[in-house]
This record gives structure tokens, sequence and C-alpha cells, in this order.
């Protein structure tokens, strides 16, 4: 074969992506991480005002929500309209948690319990107490409810707009579920009146610090690990199933297990997002399983752009950044605000908030890195 | 023993029949032209051996005596089984390597891929653009990468539909003589063609489909002389 020369002068050009490292070669989403960093430090070193400290630790989990999403959509090209169900997993499991262990410390029974005239937490709450656990319980919940429904679709082949439909009626009904009072879980009023977070006063400016920078944290591992994952093999499989699933599995390569696997894996993080969500803003209720949270999960995205990971964190951040700043300001206006946003960026931007960059300045990393 | 055998393939979509009771076999080491007029089954043939169409009746036989029809896409292709599509099917995101290195499959190890692309990259002549994306490719490039793709795992039955659709008359000889350098003795080779030169330049034997049946198989000659072949190609 006439190959033989250039087998031995490839093998440094060829090597593999080194997941390792990949995050580096992103320079948007080391940017981000600087951000990132760099915002940490301010929340240490200047101590904002807490209303702040709890905004940017907010939009920290929504911006993991989004990554979550990403990670289907932008590498697999599945658009779920439901994920707000896996983030209400992990925020329900949260809340579960700190009420138990409030209940634990203070003696004093959620406002649920009393309200339903009962006089201790129903049996399933037990070791909820305990936070590795919880923690444990959320993921894995998520996981399963992923599993179980992304088994049943990816295997008959339901995908695209019937799978995006399916998700959005799956997302509605836990809703409807959770709107009843007797499932032990709050019902339409769902649970508040967190007092205490690992023993600590709930509120406290330690414990919202924490609690951000907790966020922050992991937004960042959760950026360098789905960048680990997407620059590898796995990601060009993604990829590659994203575009031409048919091709992909003619090529020897059963796609159903991969679309689970990332499938349930996006789950996780969501839910990850919904527990980090929920101490912060101190409340969750059926309306986070409301389809339109869902559905603007996605806008965000659209807006950021799609399938660069970091675009999600830009999507996510700036829409809900603008979200606190215009329902304080003017909470009539912001359906139409966010519609209006929307049709801006679809009708100018096809690739979100990111072609801006592009437009101006045209640096290469922008073009050259187009979307992967 | 044939190296893949078609036995009373029907094939329906609604009311109307793309094969019917087709039946064909291919002998190892055979390049075997499979030609006909425009809606005569010929990709739908080819989809049912890949596993994306299944037939309301009939089976598809590998050497082993597998039967393709009761197969997913995936164990299809894993049998050793390869596919061009006739719509240049590559993947756009990623590069031309690591498009070949998605062809190489699941049966070469992660060690063996570099050697084996190397070798396709030269055969293909696509190694001085080895990182271009495939997105990006000539019409004529992603013919010649979806090929490599297709070779990249050394398949044991190769089907190519239409390989040199769109291509120029110099990518097309070179096309030829590619195909002929894949004659193995353990390997079959089906191609749906339209350029009849070509065909004449590979083909061993050719099959004319015309509404899902065979109307002749034999030599092109001897098509280029069969009265039926003459009017369903001239009655057009
Ligand atoms: N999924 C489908 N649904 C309905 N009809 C189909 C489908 N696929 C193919 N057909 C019909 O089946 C017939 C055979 O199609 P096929 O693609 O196999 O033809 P072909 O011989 O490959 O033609 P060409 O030379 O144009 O590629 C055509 O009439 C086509 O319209
Ligand atoms: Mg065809």
């Amino acid at each position: 074969m006439t190959g033989r020369a250039e087998i031995l002068s490839t093998p440094s050009e060829a090597a593999p992506a080194r997941p390792a490292a990949a995050w580096r070669r992103d320079p948007l989403l080391v940017g981000i991480l600087v951000v990132i960093a760099a915002v940490c430090l301010g929340l240490v070193g200047l101590q904002p005002a807490p209303y702040l400290v709890n905004a940017i630790g907010q939009l920290a989990a929504f911006a993991i929500l989004a990554v979550s999403l990403d990670l289907v959509w932008g590498y697999l090209g599945i658009l779920s309209l439901g994920h707000g169900l896996f983030f209400a997993i992990g925020g329900y499991v949260c809340a579960m948690h700190l009420l138990a262990h409030a209940f634990a410390v203070t003696g004093v029974a959620p406002d649920f319990v009393q309200f339903m005239g009962w006089t201790a937490l129903p049996a399933y709450w037990a070791g909820l107490t305990h936070a590795p656990y919880a923690l444990a319980l959320a993921l894995g919940l998520a996981a399963a409810v992923a599993f179980v429904f992304g088994l049943a679709s990816f295997r008959s082949r339901v995908n695209g707009v019937y799978f995006s439909i399916i998700s959005q009626a799956l997302v509605y009904v836990a809703m409807l579920l959770m709107f009843r009072n007797d499932t032990g879980l709050g019902g339409n009023n769902g649970m508040t009146g967190f007092p205490l977070l690992f023993g600590y006063p709930m509120g406290s400016a330690a414990v919202t610090t924490g609690l951000a920078l907790a966020a922050l944290g992991t937004l960042a591992a959760v950026l360098v690990g789905t960048r680990a994952l997407v620059a590898g093999p796995i990601g060009r499989r993604m990829l590659a199933c994203r575009d031409d699933e048919t091709r992909l599995r003619t090529l020897g390569y059963g796609t159903t297990r991969l679309k689970l696997a990332i499938w349930c894996l996006s789950a996780m993080i969501a839910a990850l997002a919904g527990v980090l969500y929920v101490p912060q803003v101190g409340i969750i209720n059926p309306r986070v399983l409301s389809p339109d949270l869902s559905i603007e999960i996605a806008v965000w995205m659209a807006i950021g752009g799609i399938g660069r990971l970091g675009g999600a964190v830009i999507g996510a951040v700036a829409i809900n950044a603008l979200k606190f700043w215009l329902s304080a300001a003017l909470p009539e206006a912001w359906p139409f605000i966010l519609s209006g946003l929307v049709l801006v960026v679809v009708l100018a931007l096809p690739n979100g908030l990111l072609d801006l960059a592009t437009l101006r300045t045209r640096p290469t990393w922008l073009r050259g890195g187009a979307p992967r | 023993m044939s190296a893949l055998v078609v036995e009373n393939l029907t094939v329906t979509f609604g009311r109307f029949r793309a094969l019917d009771a087709l039946s064909l076999a291919v002998d190892p080491g055979e390049i075997r032209a499979v030609i006909g007029p425009n809606g005569a089954g010929k990709t739908t043939l080819l989809d049912v051996i890949s596993g994306i169409t299944k037939p309301v009746s009939g089976r598809v036989l590998i050497g082993d005596g597998i039967d393709l029809t009761t197969r997913s896409e995936a164990e299809i292709a894993k049998a050793g089984i390869r596919r061009k599509f006739q719509k240049p099917s590559v993947f756009p995101a990623l590069t031309i390597r690591e498009n070949l290195e998605i062809g190489c499959g699941t049966g070469l190890s992660a060690t063996e891929r570099p050697a084996r692309i190397a070798e396709i990259l030269a055969e293909t002549g696509l190694a001085p653009r080895e990182h271009a994306q495939a997105g990006a490719l000539a019409h004529g490039e992603k013919q010649w990468l979806e090929i490599g793709m297709v070779l990249a795992s050394n398949p044991r039955i190769i089907l190519l539909d239409e390989p040199v659709a769109g291509l120029s008359d110099s990518e097309t000889e070179r096309t030829a003589a590619l195909i002929r350098s894949l004659r193995r003795l353990d390997r079959a080779i089906l191609v749906i063609e339209h350029d009849m030169a070509f065909v004449e330049a590979i083909a061993d034997r050719v099959t004319v489909l015309h509404e899902g049946r065979t109307l002749f198989e034999g030599s092109l000659h001897g098509a280029r002389a069969d009265s039926r072949v003459i009017e369903v190609f001239l009655g057009r």
C-alpha cells in the first residue's frame, strides 16, 4: 500500500482530542470559565449585596439547566420540551431534604404536613435528612425517569417533533399530578419555608454566598465535563447521530444506547440544576413543571446559540438577568419583550447571540470552530 | 455458494409495489451492476439489504445463511455489509478524518484505526484535506469520502448507489479503477448506476430492473441486445 509513509508521519496530527484538555481548545468556554472564576473571587472578596449574590447563584443554576438541554438538543438533535421535569425532580428532592432536615433539627412539622392534618412525614421521606442520599436520589430518580421515557421513545424510533411534543406532554402530566394535595409533596402550594441548610440559618450571608459559589463551581465543572465529552469520540458520534442517524446505524453503530446514555446524563445535569436552584429561590411548586418553563429553556438556547455549550450559558444568563431586572421594573411587558427578542434573534442571528461576535470583528476562532 | 441471495422480495408503499417478488444472487468475487429506469426499485433493493426498509415478504441471505430482513441496520453493518447512499451521506459537522474514523466501525480497534485511515486517505486522494470539514466539501469529494467511509471497515459486501452521479469524466474513470481494485474473491460488490460506460468498465454481469422485477440478467452486451430492455429504456 502506498499509505505506509503517511502512517509513519501522521500519528501526531491524528491523535484524537485528549479529553482532559478539551475545554482549552474552546476559547468561548475558556472565556466563560475565566468569568466564572472572577465572579467567584468577587463574591468572596467584595461581598456584594445579598440579593445580587442570590441572583448570580440562580443565574448559574439556570445556566446549568441550559447546558443540559444543549447536550441533547445541540449535539444529538433531540429537542426536549420537557426538561423542566428533571429540573423539578432535583428541586423537589432538594426541598424534601431541606424540610426533613429542618424537622429533624427543630421538631416543627412542615406547613403542608400540618395542613393535611398529619403528624409525621410520609414514609417515603425516610432517609432524606441525609444530604448525600438526597442528592443520589435526585440524580437517580431523574435518570430513572429519563431512562424509561427515553427507552420507550428511542426504541420505537420516536424522533424530531414527535419526541418534542411527547416530552412536553410528560411535563404537563407531571404538573397535573403535583397539583394534587395528597401526594405528600405540598400539592398546589408546593414546599417553602426552608429555615436551615446543613444546620446553618438560610438567608445568612455565608449561606447565600456558599450557595452561589456552589452553583458557579458546579457550572464550571459541568462545562468542563460536557466539553470533554463532546470533544471526544463519543461527541463525534453524537454529531454524526444528530446529522444523519440512519447513516450512523448503517455504519454499524446502534444509536439507541448512545441516545439513551446522553439523554439520561442530560436529565441528571438538569436535576443538579434544580437541586442548586431551590435553596436559593426558597420555594418549589408545580409551576416549575408548567410547559412554558420547559419551552423557555429552549428559547434561552435559541437566543444564546445552540451546540456550543457556551452559547447556552450566555443565553440563560442574558435572558434571566433581563427577566430579573424587567420583572421588577415592567412585569407586564416581559412576555412581549421575550417574544420580540426571539423574533429578532431568529430573523437576524440564526445562530443566536454568538453571531454578534462573528458579525463585527470576525475573529478566526469563532469562525473556524463552527458548531462542534 | 452465493455471497448475497435475494429471494422473492416484495416491498410495498401503500398499494404500490416497489419490489415485486424480486430474486437475485451475487457470487463471491463478482461485481454486479443493477440498472433500470428511474423508479425501478434499485434504491429500494439496497434499503432492504441494509435494513432500512422491511419487506412484506421474501428473504435476503448472506453467505452463512443469516436472513438480513430480521436484523437491524447496525447488526447488518456489523456482519460486514456497507452501503453508499444515492445522495452523498457524510457527516457534515465532522472532518474527513473523523468521518473515516467512524467509517472504520466497531470491528477495528483504536490502535488499528490510524493505519487503516491513512490507507483510505491515500487511496481516495483525500490525504491533503484530512482536516477539512465534510460539510464544506465539493460534491465529488463528498462522493469519494463516502466511498472511503464504506471501504474503511473492509466490508465483504459493498453496495454502491450511483457512485459516479455528478462526477466529471476523469473522476468517473478514477472511481471505476478504484472499484475494480476492490475486487476480491471473498467480496461481492453491487453497484447501481445509470452511466453505461461506467457499468461496462466495472461490471461482470448486469441485472436490469423494471417496475420492481428483473427484466434481464447477464452480460451488458446481452442486455443491450435484448428487445424488452430496449423497449423499456427507449420507451420512456
Ligand atoms: N418511502 C417511500 N414511500 C413511498 N414510495 C416510495 C418510497 N421510497 C420509494 N418509493 C417509490 O418506490 C419506487 C422505487 O423507488 P426507488 O428509489 O427504489 O427507485 P430507483 O430505481 O432507485 O430510482 P432512481 O434511479 O430514480 O434512483 C419509486 O416509484 C418511488 O417513488
Ligand atoms: Mg435510486
